[in-house]
């Protein structure tokens, strides 16, 4: 029979109703699945109890695929084959991957993001990161009994919308219905329980395989925002292997190491660095392949001596993303420990000495991103009651669209938390105008060429009419992994254009970061420009409505006074020449007086056009 | 008249109460449903109510109501584990057939 779950009160589903949800860390080196079992977040283990699922994938001769244990072991005999931390490559050209030519693979250019040739034909990093989901998908759904209504997956801080984009794909042709993309440390913190405690800033630390990130998180009503993030992407867990490997051949005189007896050393390297986690001192032994016999002793002290720059080098990039939030390392409220390098008793005592308070390690740090995943997946479900706070991320920068005269209009302001919508009507500026032109834009400046371009699309079929009478609604949809949809409506005729916001490159934290401080820097040139394009824009259309009114009922006008408006209008160009605000406000309003007269006769004739030949009666 | 759990069933819901930071206990019942006409419950209490009726087992308190305690009536919930699924078991002599899955049952 089916195994049953305490539910929440009042909250057990009817048979065949539950909802399976599960949170997935998809990681460079490792990746997991975890989920929500009567109330407590448990990471799924496969059949032999193993809870780490490498992120490697191998293409074999006969079409299958294996990911995992198994294809991490045939790694170095069939590499062309066997794709490895493929996160890197998410989103990414080849000339984004600095490294490359020093990779296995073999890449192929393609538009947008890299692909890969294996034996299978063309990978796309967005297809080998699917079969990695699948096997994840496989394990749940056999741990759960059956299938999953969706699940949430985690990406890093740093991810920009084409990364983001990618992963979400992938989940997508893997079958997954993802709920949302949340950041991981945003996950380690919810892990933890943070997002029901106290508000202020925490950091995480999250010290990897091979990748070292740290992220500034703010808790401000139950939302977590990404203040800063640093790190380094060539430092981790397998330095310390290194040093420790070595240390090994330093102090057993050996040189020209065959690779088999360098893979042993690496390997007994690393499980003493793994044994002094809990040791004070730990034997190296092997036997090589010459017959040699190594035997030594590494203690705590001599590890920690021979591994300090890499833990000294960690904080680098901590005093960078403190400086980059702007606060001090006292203003912290908590730190969360990530990854399995962190469980390394000096890289806890100097993060400890850092921030003057011990981190929070009481959880697998391995496991603590997929275990926050899948609380918040839970969540979103619906297997908690409605008192339960949905966490939400915000968006770092504000999103809006190009107007006349190159001004940016704010349509979603930054910090806004997702997902989220907002409209705006927009009308045409020239008389019978069919098109218009849509240009998204991504930034704080009031310029359009301050802010990111993040996509053009133009709305046709829009019928002619006077300028100013048709009603364009413009919505911008921000999805709850911050995704853009921008969709444009004339509301008189129905016409629709819509566009989904897929950047070919996104932005990095330091891009946002540098446009952040830019509009603090210039708003009050800022504020100088926008009035003189607004200034200029109303002028133009006063003008283009002149001319207009001119060509169809100048004969209203004496000379004379036809000879006052071309001198006003001569003006309006010069002002407008000249750049100065103050100067093309006052040309405006004096073409505006000289033609009240003429606009109200006008409107005279119009009525009269009007009502010319119509029945008394049917006014 | 009575509802028991096994001492492995106890265990596991004595960790995931201390896990989740609160609750009585545990209420099984029955509700109609499902493909064959009643459906198990089994839900964290936080609140009990008047008319429950509460036992005892293994140090685990389990509520449930005098209607669905005349269909559950000598059931053991029992934890077990199925290759990497694992939950827990109704092992209820009232049942006469229930459905494949086991979900749902008549008595």
């Amino acid at each position: 029979m089916a195994l049953l779950q305490i539910a929440e009160p009042g909250l057990s589903a009817a048979p065949h109703e539950h909802r399976l949800a599960v949170g997935i860390d998809l990681g460079t080196t490792n990746s997991l699945v975890a989920t929500v079992r009567s109330g407590s977040a448990a990471v799924l283990a496969d059949e032999f109890g193993r809870s780490l699922l490498p992120s490697v994938v191998r293409y074999l001769q006969n079409g299958e695929t294996v990911v995992g244990h198994e294809a991490q072991s045939e790694q170095t005999r069939d590499a062309q084959n066997t794709i490895s931390s493929v996160k890197r490559f998410m989103g990414r050209s080849v000339k984004d991957i600095k490294d490359a030519p020093a990779l296995p693979y073999r890449f192929v250019d393609a538009p947008g993001m890299l692909q890969l040739q294996t034996r299978a034909g063309v990978k796309s990093p967005v297809e080998v990161s699917a079969d990695i989901l699948r096997a994840l998908k496989t394990r749940a759904e056999s741990a759960l009994g059956g299938e999953l209504t969706g699940a949430v997956i985690t990406v890093p801080a740093y991810f920009d919308d084409a990364q983001r984009q990618a992963t979400k794909d992938a989940a997508r042709l893997a079958g997954l219905n993802v709920l949302r993309l949340l950041n991981e440390p945003t996950a380690a913190a919810i892990a933890y329980g943070l997002d029901n405690g106290a508000e202020g800033t925490y950091v995480v630390y999250d010290l990897g395989g091979g990748t070292f990130d740290i992220s500034i998180l703010k808790l401000t009503r139950g939302v977590f925002e990404v203040m800063a993030t640093s790190g380094d992407s060539a430092l981790g867990g397998d330095d310390f292997d290194h040093r420790v490997y070595c240390w090994i051949l330093e102090q057993a005189g050996l040189h020209g190491l065959s690779a088999q007896d360098g893979r042993l050393l690496l390997t007994r390297a690393r499980e003493a660095k793994e044994a002094l986690t809990e040791h004070l001192d730990t034997r190296v032994t092997a036997l090589l392949s010459d017959g040699q016999a190594i035997d030594l002793t590494l203690d705590q002290a001599t590890f920690r001596q021979i591994t300090k720059t890499l833990v000294d080098k960690t904080l680098l990039p901590v005093r960078k993303a403190l400086r980059d939030a702007g606060i001090q390392a006292e203003d912290v409220k908590g730190v969360v420990m990530v990854g399995g390098a962190t469980r390394m008793p000096h890289v806890q005592k100097a993060v400890g000495d850092f921030f003057g308070q011990p981190p929070l390690t009481n959880l697998d740090p391995d496991k603590v991103v997929a275990l926050g995943a899948a609380i918040q997946a839970n969540v979103l479900v619906g297997n908690k009651t409605d008192d339960e706070w949905l966490l939400l991320d915000v968006i770092p920068l504000s999103l809006g669209i190009e107007t006349m005269g190159g001004l940016a209009e704010k349509i979603i302001p930054r910090n806004s938390t997702i997902p989220v919508a907002r409209a705006q009507e927009f009308t045409t500026f020239k008389d019978g105008q069919t098109a218009m032109s849509i240009h998204v834009v991504q930034g704080e400046r009031e310029l359009i060429s301050d802010c990111r371009s993040l996509a053009h699309f133009v709305l046709r079929g829009i019928p002619p009419m006077v300028a100013g009478a048709a009603r364009i609604r413009i919505t911008f949809q921000v999805d709850a992994d911050g995704l853009l949809a921008v969709s444009a409506r004339e509301m008189t005729s129905g016409v629709e254009a819509s566009i989904e916001v897929k950047p070919s490159y996104g932005l990095g934290d330091e891009d946002i970061s540098r446009m952040l401080t830019e509009s603090l820097s210039h708003v009050q040139d800022d504020i100088e420009a926008r009035k003189l394009r607004e200034a200029v824009v109303d002028a133009e259309s006063l003008r283009d409505a002149t001319v207009s009114a001119l060509a169809s009922d100048g004969d209203l006008l004496a000379e004379d006074e036809r000879q006052l408006v071309d001198t006003a209008l001569a003006a309006i160009a010069e002002a407008i020449a000249a750049d100065d605000t103050r100067q093309v406000n006052q040309a405006t309003h004096h073409l505006n007086k000289v033609t009240e007269d003429f606009a109200a006769r006008r409107m005279d004739r119009n009525i009269q056009r009007a009502l010319k030949g119509q029945n008394i009666a049917e006014l | 008249m009575a509802i028991t759990l096994s001492e492995t069933a106890a265990r596991h819901v004595s960790q995931f109460i201390s896990k989740r930071g609160k609750g009585l206990g545990i209420r099984l019942g029955v509700k109609t449903s499902g493909c064959s006409g009643m459906a198990y419950k089994l839900e964290f209490v936080d609140v009990a109510n008047d008319e429950d009726i509460a036992f005892e087992s293994h140090g685990v308190k389990v509520f449930t109501d005098a209607k669905s305690l005349a269909y559950i009536d000598g059931t053991e919930l029992d934890y077990t584990k199925e290759g990497l699924n694992e939950g827990f078991k109704f092992n209820n002599p009232n049942v006469k057939n229930e459905c494949g899955c086991g979900e749902s049952f008549n008595v």
